[in-house]
C-alpha cells in the first residue's frame, strides 16, 4: 500500500531506463579488466604477504604480468600456466617472482584446457571458504540473534586497530549493531592494499586483511557475550575496490560501502576503472552475503538536498541495476540516502519524510542505508543532538534498514567514546518510543509530503530517460550527479585498464555468479 | 531591592544565572568503572581544574569499565577582557556586489583564484562553501562573482599540482582548505605549500590563504600565509581580503 500515491508507471519506466543504462555499461565492463581486478584474482588464488620492500605480493605478480604485456589474458591464466610449469603453489610462485627467479609471462605456454582445470581446482576451494563464512554468519544470526532494524551503525576511526577494538566493543555493549572502521584518509587513492596490523592512520584506520581479522574476532567475542551478532563494515571503494571485497569475504565482513559511481565523482578515480572494478567487487560481495551500502548521500553534501533529491533516486535506480547484474539480491542492497536538508527550510522535516518514505516504497526489500546530517552540523552540539533526533524520527517512521548514527560532535572531531554513547541512546530512545508510528499514520492526499515525493519521482524519471539517451559516461562528464564533472579519460587509475583478449578468464566470476549460492 | 551586579571587565568569569557565579558545564569520560569512587575521581579532577563546588549531575557506565560524567562547577579564575588582543584578518568585509564593484574600479581585470583541499584531505565541504557557485547558507561562492575566475580543484590535491595549476592560470590568490586536522596532519602539509611557492619564486606574487574549522588567522600567519579563515567564514570574507590585499600590495 502506497502512502504517497506514487505512479507505478513512473517507477517502472525509471527501472527500465536504469536497466538499459546498466546494460550499455555492462558491455564495456565485460570486455575489460583492470590491475586491481587481476590482483583480486591473485589474492583469491591464495597469494598474500609482501616482498622485502613491503610491496604486496599481489601487486608484484600483476606488475610482472603487466610488464610482460600479459594483463589482457588475465592473472588466472598466467598463474595456471606457472603452476603447470613449476609444480609450485600460487604463493610460492609469487615469492619467486618477487625474488626475480620467475618472469611469469616468459614461461612456456601449456595447454589452455589444463590451465583452466588447474586454476578452477584452486578457485573452488577459496569459493568454498567464502561460502563457509556466509554460513557461519547465518548460523550466528540464528543462534545469537541480531538487533531490530533500523540497525544502529556507528563508526570508529582512531587510526589504531587496537584502540578501535576497545571503542567498537564499548559501542556494541551500548547497543550498536554495526561497527564501521573508517579508513585512513587517502587510502582510496593507494593502488595497493597495505599489509598487517596497523596503529597509525589519519581520520581512520588502514583497511588491511589483518585488521579485518582482528576486528572480526573482537566483535564475535563481544557479540557472544551480549547475545547479539555485531556486523562489521569497511570501505570497498577507491583504486582497490575488488581487493577489499575479497579480503572482506575471506574475513567475514558483513557490510561494505560499495558504490558504482562514488569513486568517480568524489575521489576522481577514472570512470572506466571504477565501473570495471565495481562489477567484480560486487560479484564477490553478493556471493559472500555482504550487504552493500551505496553512496548517494554524498551527492547531498556537494549539491543541495532539496534541489538534487531526484539525483539520489536516479542513482539508486542505477545502483540497483548494477547490483542485480553482479548477483546481489535486493536484501543485500543498502541503497543510500541522507537527511541533509538545511534545517532552516520551512517544513524541511516533511520533505525529508517524503524522500525516505519514497525510497522505502520504491525499493521495498532493500535495507536502505540512511545517513545523518553532516553538512549543516555547526559545532553547536546541543542543536546537533536535536538534528540527529529529527533524523532518527524520520527513520523509524519510514522503516529504514541501516541507521548511520549522527554524532553531536560532527564537524568538530572524530567521535569521542561518549559521543557514540549519546548517539546510541538518542536512537534507542526514539526507535523504541515511536516503534510503530509508521504503521499508524497515512499522509494526506495531495498534501505537502505526497506532492513532494511525486515530484521527486517525476524528475528522477526524466533524468533517467535523459541518461538512457546520452549514456552514463556522458552524464557524468556533464556533472549531473553531485554537481561533479569527470572526464572519461581523466582521473586516477586509467593506466590499470586493459581490454581482455580471447583467452581471458576469471574463474571467480563464473563460480560466484553461476554456481551454488 | 538591590540592583543587579555590573560586570567588571577586568575580572570576567562565566555567567550561569547570576553575575560572577562562574558556572561551567563539563562532559568527559574517565577510564574507570562507574561507582562512588568514579564520581569522587571526577569531582577531584574538576576541582584540580580550578572549579569550586564540583557537582556530578549524571554519570553512566560506557560498557568497558569507563564512565561518562556530566559535571557542573564554579570556576575560580577570571580574565581581564580589557587586555585582550586577537590577531584578525584586517579588512572591511564587503558584500558580493561591493567586491564586484571594487574589482571594476581598482583592479580592472579578472581576479584568478585557485582553491583546493590538499594533501590526503578528502573533505571538500569548506572549499566548496567558499568557491562553488552555490556557496553556503545563502552566501554565493566565488564562482558566481563577476570579475572572479575561480578554479576549485577538489579534494586530495597534491601541493605540487596546486602550484602547477596556479602557474598555469596565473593565479592571483591560492586558497587551501584543511578539514582533517587529527594529529596535526595539516601543519606539515600547509608548510610544504609555502616552501614550494617560495622555491618557485611565487610566494610574493600571490595572496595565500588557508581555511578550515581548526584554522585561525594567527596559525596561518605563523605558517607563512597571508590570512587564515576559521568556521563561519563566507565567500565575501575571503573575496574582500583578496581584492583589498591585491591593491595594497600592488598586485593588480
Amino acid at each position: 500500500m502506497s502512502k504517497l500515491n506514487l505512479d507505478k508507471n513512473l517507477i517502472e519506466r525509471s527501472r527500465n531506463a536504469a536497466k538499459n543504462i546498466a546494460d550499455e555499461v555492462q558491455k564495456f565492463i565485460d570486455a575489460h579488466t583492470t590491475t586491481s581486478t587481476e590482483r583480486t584474482v591473485v589474492r583469491l588464488l591464495g597469494v598474500d604477504g609482501v616482498d622485502e620492500i613491503d610491496k604486496p605480493l599481489p601487486n608484484v605478480v600483476v606488475d610482472n604480468i603487466k610488464e610482460g604485456g600479459g594483463l589482457e589474458r588475465g592473472a588466472a591464466y598466467w598463474i595456471g600456466n606457472a603452476i603447470l610449469n613449476t609444480g609450485l603453489t600460487p604463493q610460492e610462485i609469487a615469492e619467486k617472482i618477487a625474488a626475480g627467479e620467475i618472469d611469469i609471462t616468459k614461461l612456456p605456454a601449456k595447454d589452455e584446457g589444463e590451465i583452466r582445470e588447474t586454476v578452477y581446482e584452486i578457485a573452488k576451494k577459496t569459493v568454498e571458504k567464502i561460502k563457509a563464512n556466509r554460513e557461519k554468519r547465518e548460523e550466528y544470526i540464528r543462534t545469537l540473534g541480531e538487533g531490530k532494524k533500523p540497525y544502529l551503525y556507528v563508526i570508529v576511526a582512531t587510526g589504531n586497530i587496537y584502540e578501535d577494538i576497545i571503542q567498537a566493543q564499548a559501542a556494541a555493549r551500548q547497543g550498536a549493531d554495526v561497527i564501521a572502521v573508517i579508513r585512513t584518509t587517502g587510502q582510496s587513492l593507494l593502488d595497493y592494499v597495505p599489509y598487517g596490523p596497523t596503529t597509525e592512520g589519519f581520520g581512520g584506520t588502514y583497511a588491511t586483511q589483518e585488521n579485518f581479522r582482528l576486528m572480526r574476532r573482537a566483535l564475535d567475542e563481544v557479540g557472544e557475550e551480549i547475545g547479539r551478532y555485531i556486523r562489521l563494515t569497511n570501505y570497498c571503494s577507491g583504486l582497490c575496490m575488488p581487493e577489499i571485497a575479497a579480503m572482506g569475504a575471506l574475513e567475514r565482513l558483513d557490510m561494505m560501502l560499495n558504490d558504482a559511481l562514488y569513486g568517480i565523482l568524489f575521489r576522481d578515480i577514472n570512470m572506466q576503472r571504477t565501473l570495471i572494478d565495481q562489477f567484480f567487487s560486487r560479484v564477490i560481495n553478493g556471493f559472500a552475503g555482504i550487504i552493500i551500502n551505496t553512496g548517494e548521500d554524498n551527492y547531498l553534501t556537494t549539491d543541495d538536498a532539496v534541489e538534487a533529491a531526484h539525483t539520489v533516486l536516479a542513482s539508486q535506480f542505477i545502483n540497483e541495476q548494477f547490483a542485480l547484474k553482479a548477483g546481489i539480491p535486493p536484501q543485500q542492497m543498502g541503497l543510500g540516502h541522507a537527511f541533509e536538508m538545511d534545517p532552516d527550510v520551512e517544513n524541511g522535516f516533511l520533505l525529508e519524510l517524503a524522500q525516505a518514505q519514497m525510497a522505502r516504497e520504491i525499493f521495498p526489500d532493500a535495507p536502505l542505508k540512511y545517513m545523518p546530517p553532516t553538512k549543516f552540523m555547526t559545532g553547536n552540539i546541543f542543536k546537533g543532538h536535536v538534528q540527529n533526533a529529527m533524523f532518527n524520527m524520520v527513520s523509524i517512521m519510514t522503516n529504514q534498514g541501516i541507521q548511520l548514527l549522527g554524532m553531536l560532535t560532527e564537524a568538530i572531531h572524530t567521535p569521542h567514546l561518549h559521543d557514540r554513547y549519546l548517539s546510541i541512546e538518542n536512537a534507542k530512545y526514539i526507535f523504541n518510543n515511536a516503534r510503530s508510528l509508521g504503521d499508524e499514520i497515512e499522509f494526506k492526499e495531495g498534501g505537502i509530503i505526497q506532492t513532494r515525493a511525486q515530484e521527486v519521482l517525476r524528475k528522477a524519471t526524466e533524468l533517467l530517460a535523459q541518461i538512457e539517451k546520452d549514456g552514463l559516461f556522458k552524464t557524468i562528464e556533464e556533472g549531473k550527479f553531485g554537481g561533479v564533472k569527470r572526464s572519461r579519460t581523466g582521473g586516477k587509475g586509467l593506466d590499470g585498464v586493459a581490454k581482455k583478449d580471447s583467452g581471458y578468464f576469471n574463474p571467480f566470476i563464473d563460480l560466484m555468479l553461476g554456481g551454488d549460492r | 531591592m538591590t540592583e543587579v551586579q555590573k560586570v567588571d571587565l577586568t575580572k570576567v568569569k562565566p555567567y550561569g544565572d547570576t553575575m560572577n557565579d562562574g558556572m561551567v558545564q563539563l562532559g568527559f569520560t574517565l577510564p574507570v568503572p562507574a561507582g562512588d569512587e568514579a564520581v569522587e575521581a571526577a569531582r577531584q579532577l574538576v576541582r584540580k581544574m580550578g572549579f569550586d563546588e564540583p557537582s556530578v549531575v549524571y554519570y553512566k557506565d560506557l560498557g568497558i569499565g569507563y564512565t561518562y560524567f556530566i559535571v557542573y562547577g564554579k570556576t575560580i579564575h577570571t580574565v581581564d577582557y580589557t587586555k585582550i588582543e586577537v590577531p584578525k584578518v584586517d579588512v572591511d568585509v564587503m558584500s558580493k556586489e561591493e567586491v564586484e564593484q571594487y574589482i571594476k574600479d581598482n583592479i580592472k581585470r579578472n581576479v584568478v583564484v585557485v582553491g583546493a583541499c590538499t594533501g590526503t584531505d578528502a573533505h571538500t565541504v569548506g572549499i566548496d562553501a567558499i568557491m562553488n557557485m552555490k556557496g553556503y547558507a545563502g552566501h554565493f561562492g566565488l564562482e558566481r562573482y563577476e570579475g572572479v575566475e575561480a578554479y576549485n580543484l577538489g579534494s586530495q590535491v597534491p601541493n605540487e599540482e596546486l602550484v602547477a595549476k596556479a602557474i598555469e592560470v596565473k593565479a592571483d590568490a591560492i586558497l587551501v582548505s584543511q578539514v582533517v586536522t587529527q594529529k596535526d596532519v595539516h601543519i606539515p602539509n600547509l608548510t610544504q605549500l609555502v616552501e614550494l611557492l617560495e622555491a618557485e619564486g611565487l610566494r610574493d606574487k600571490v595572496i595565500l590563504c588557508c581555511g578550515g574549522p581548526r584554522i585561525s588567522h594567527e596559525l596561518a600567519k605563523e605558517l607563512g600565509y597571508d590570512a587564515g579563515f576559521g568556521a563561519g567564514t563566507f565567500a565575501e570574507d575571503v573575496a574582500s581580503f583578496i581584492v583589498t590585499e591585491m591593491v595594497k600590495r600592488g598586485l593588480v
